[in-house]
């Protein structure tokens, strides 16, 4: 018998004698995908494992170890804090706060009239106007929301679905006034409508017209925009909505192929356009589970694109990705106890290989967050970049018995979930059918009848609870928001010219009808100050709209 | 027998974040209650329509977008003029304890905060539907 075999009796022996007199704290240990965690990992788990195919180095296929050759040794992640709240005009102050503050990015909220495709002026959105982004009705808006900010130099990135192409075109015609030429411009368009009819619910049209014109972009920048992200496949809301790790990369992967596969039976070249995907994970509480989901996700992706759909770039396979810490982990108990959660969570998605993150605001569960609360929540970035030294090496943990076995069973199950909906009939289907609500929302009960049972323990919740006196500072919303929008939103229409405006509205209209590119259709009338619902109720004669059903 | 409790639960306004509105209607599903589950993007109009058709006894609502004072004081209006007085209103969501006087002061009889565990909302649903009967 070895050393190694010796050893290991040994210790298996005093583990029996241990446990005999003290129980462990629970039968069975699991992360939120319901993995079993064993009580130890050793080199026998990683036994077998071909590191140059499954591991690798960092900038080379498969990815697992990061997309970059020097990773944050070069540059650390972008810092970039989603923000937007009432107007244009006072979102414009909190950017350039932000920007002063040392953050490297914009990220744009929008409200969800905004999102849904309504002018603050209509009905539906009485209550929503500049609640939880900035309102945003026509370019003139964009123009202030922008104002003295050089978009030559920032990144943005834009948190719109449905009505992407529009705020894209809105964004561009800005820059354009700036000076600043379409090819130069950097950053994100959320732009993935598939998780809404699913996760996030800021549909307008049917699944087969979004995607008409989601692959209506890809092919609008492949040209015009080559250095803007298409996309953002995300995962975030997916994990908010319940979903555990597993589901949370197979589904938005799922997405991805779905994407994908959309734009290549529109005739584009896989190659063309599959650089500019890029994804967004959440970062959840279970620490070492988060980390082995971010590493199993890039190398799946990078599998999936080279072995499934050919492509031969590697750039095409290469997952790059945002991550947000996860809103749903905060607790409106306690509210400074979330701040140690964020930190937790920020390291794990720079241990993950993140290009960019948000950390969220300790007081989120109650409103939005304060300017003090954002300053904590980037600090606490800048902490784990400037004064922790986990960015100094690339992948830190890799090669860690467990790590690596946790990687390679969420992608497993990752690839089970897949391969169940790739039988389905694609993600489009399994979307129409129900499953991956019903999946999620399973999750999403199973989690809260554990905390009830006290199975999980949330700290400050429903474990370690005080008495809290009430006073926290919260930002409040002015009521006047919404008048003082639709007095702006009147303004606009006044001065402008509506023969102009018909006239782009109609082209646009034709474009739709006859199945053309509808981009620079969008781009035409945003400059002729068309109003954003104006444009989506050209789109919805056309294409018609979503209706969902109500899956529990 | 008596007749079950027959619960709405709807989300009003533009807000899709539903999780925490679909996991309280199943709790109250186990709980033995009748649950209606309107689904996203309701107008407080639609809710309290349907609240009268289905001739519920409580009607929970669910918004973390912020517009609840708005939508939620609409839909015990509605109700109130569909004939609908008697129907038990309550919510939930992201909502500022300061807002909760407010909330009350037009007609919402309870409103829960994240963290808030099913049990609570389910003894509250059971005490207060149909005290007269």
């Amino acid at each position: 018998m070895g050393k190694y075999e010796e050893l290991k009796q040994q210790w298996e022996k005093s583990v029996e004698k241990a446990i005999s007199k003290f129980p462990e704290r629970r039968e069975k240990f699991e992360t939120t995908s319901g993995i079993e965690i064993k009580r130890l990992y050793t080199p026998e788990d990683i036994e077998g494992k071909d590191y140059a195919e499954d591991i690798g180095f960092p900038g080379v296929y498969p990815f697992t170890r990061g997309v970059q050759p020097t990773m944050y040794r070069g540059r650390f992640w972008t810092m970039r804090q989603y923000a937007g709240f009432g107007t244009a005009e006072e979102t414009n102050k909190r950017y350039r706060y932000l920007l002063e503050q040392g953050q490297t990015g914009l990220s744009v909220a929008f409200d969800l009239p905004t999102q849904i495709g309504y002018d603050s002026d209509n009905e539906l959105s009485m209550g929503e106007v500049g609640k939880v982004g900035v309102a945003i009705d026509t370019l003139a808006d964009m123009e202030i929301l922008f104002d003295g900010i050089d978009l030559g130099k920032v990144s943005t990135s834009m948190t719109i679905n449905s009505p992407a192409a529009i705020l894209l075109c809105m964004y561009a015609a800005v820059a354009e006034k700036q000076g600043v030429p379409m090819e130069n411009l950097r950053g994100t368009i959320q732009n993935d409508i598939l998780k809404e009819y699913f996760a996030r619910g800021t549909y307008i049209f049917p699944p087969k017209e979004s995607m008409k014109i989601v692959t209506d972009i890809f092919e609008f920048c492949k040209d015009k925009m080559p250095k803007w992200n298409t996309i953002s496949i995300s995962g975030y809301h997916i994990r908010e909505a319940g979903s555990s790790a597993v589901q949370e990369v197979a589904f938005t992967l799922a997405d991805g192929i779905a994407y994908v596969q959309a734009a290549i039976d529109a005739g584009l070249d896989v190659d063309s356009f599959a650089k500019r995907l890029s994804f967004f994970f959440n970062a959840h509480n279970n620490f070492i589970e988060e980390i082995a989901k971010f590493r199993a996700a890039r190398r799946l992706w990078a599998r999936i694109m080279k072995e499934r759909f050919g492509a031969k770039d590697p750039r095409s396979c290469m997952l790059r990705f945002h991550t947000q810490t996860a809103g749903s982990t905060l607790t409106a108990q306690q509210p400074d106890n979330n701040i140690i959660r964020v930190t937790l969570q920020a390291l794990a998605a720079v241990l993950g290989g993140t290009q960019s993150l948000h950390t969220n605001s300790r007081d989120e569960a109650l409103s939005l967050p304060t300017e003090d609360s954002v300053r904590i929540a980037l600090r606490t970035q800048q902490i784990i970049a400037y004064e922790s030294g986990v960015a100094d090496s690339i992948d830190p943990f890799a090669g860690s018995y467990m790590l690596e076995k946790l990687t390679d069973e969420i992608e497993e199950r990752a690839m089970e979930y897949i391969k169940k909906i790739d039988e389905m009939g694609g993600m489009i289907k399994a979307i129409e059918t129900g499953y991956v609500h019903q999946e999620i929302s399973n999750s999403a009960y199973e989690y809260q009848r554990a905390v009830e049972s006290k199975q999980q323990i949330v700290v400050g919740v429903n474990e370690f609870i005080i008495e809290e006196d009430e006073e926290h500072e919260l930002l409040k919303i002015d009521e006047e928001v919404e008048r003082f929008q639709i007095e702006k939103l009147k303004k606009v229409k006044a001065q402008r010219d509506s023969n102009q405006v018909s006239k782009k509205l109609k082209e646009l209209e034709t474009a739709a009808k006859e199945n053309k590119n509808v981009i620079p259709y969008i781009y035409e009338a945003v400059k002729t100050y068309a109003t954003l619902q104006e444009i989506c109720d050209t789109l919805r004669g056309v294409f018609g709209e979503y209706k969902a059903s109500s899956i529990l | 027998m008596a007749k079950k409790i027959r619960v709405l639960i709807a989300k009003p306004g533009l807000d899709g974040h539903d999780r925490g509105a679909k996991v309280v209607a199943r709790a109250l599903k186990d709980a033995g209650f009748e649950v209606i589950y309107t689904g996203i993007r309701q107008t407080p109009k639609q809710i309290a329509m349907t609240a009268i058709q289905e001739d519920v006894d409580a009607v929970g609502l669910s918004c973390l977008s912020g517009a609840h004072k708005k939508l939620f004081p609409e839909v015990v209006k509605h109700l109130k003029e569909l004939g609908g007085d008697d129907i038990i209103v309550f919510g939930g969501g992201i909502i500022p304890k300061e807002d909760i006087p407010y909330l009350k002061k037009h007609g919402i009889k309870e409103i829960f905060l994240p963290g808030t565990d099913t049990k609570e909302t389910i003894e509250f649903i059971k005490e207060n539907v149909r005290k007269g009967d």
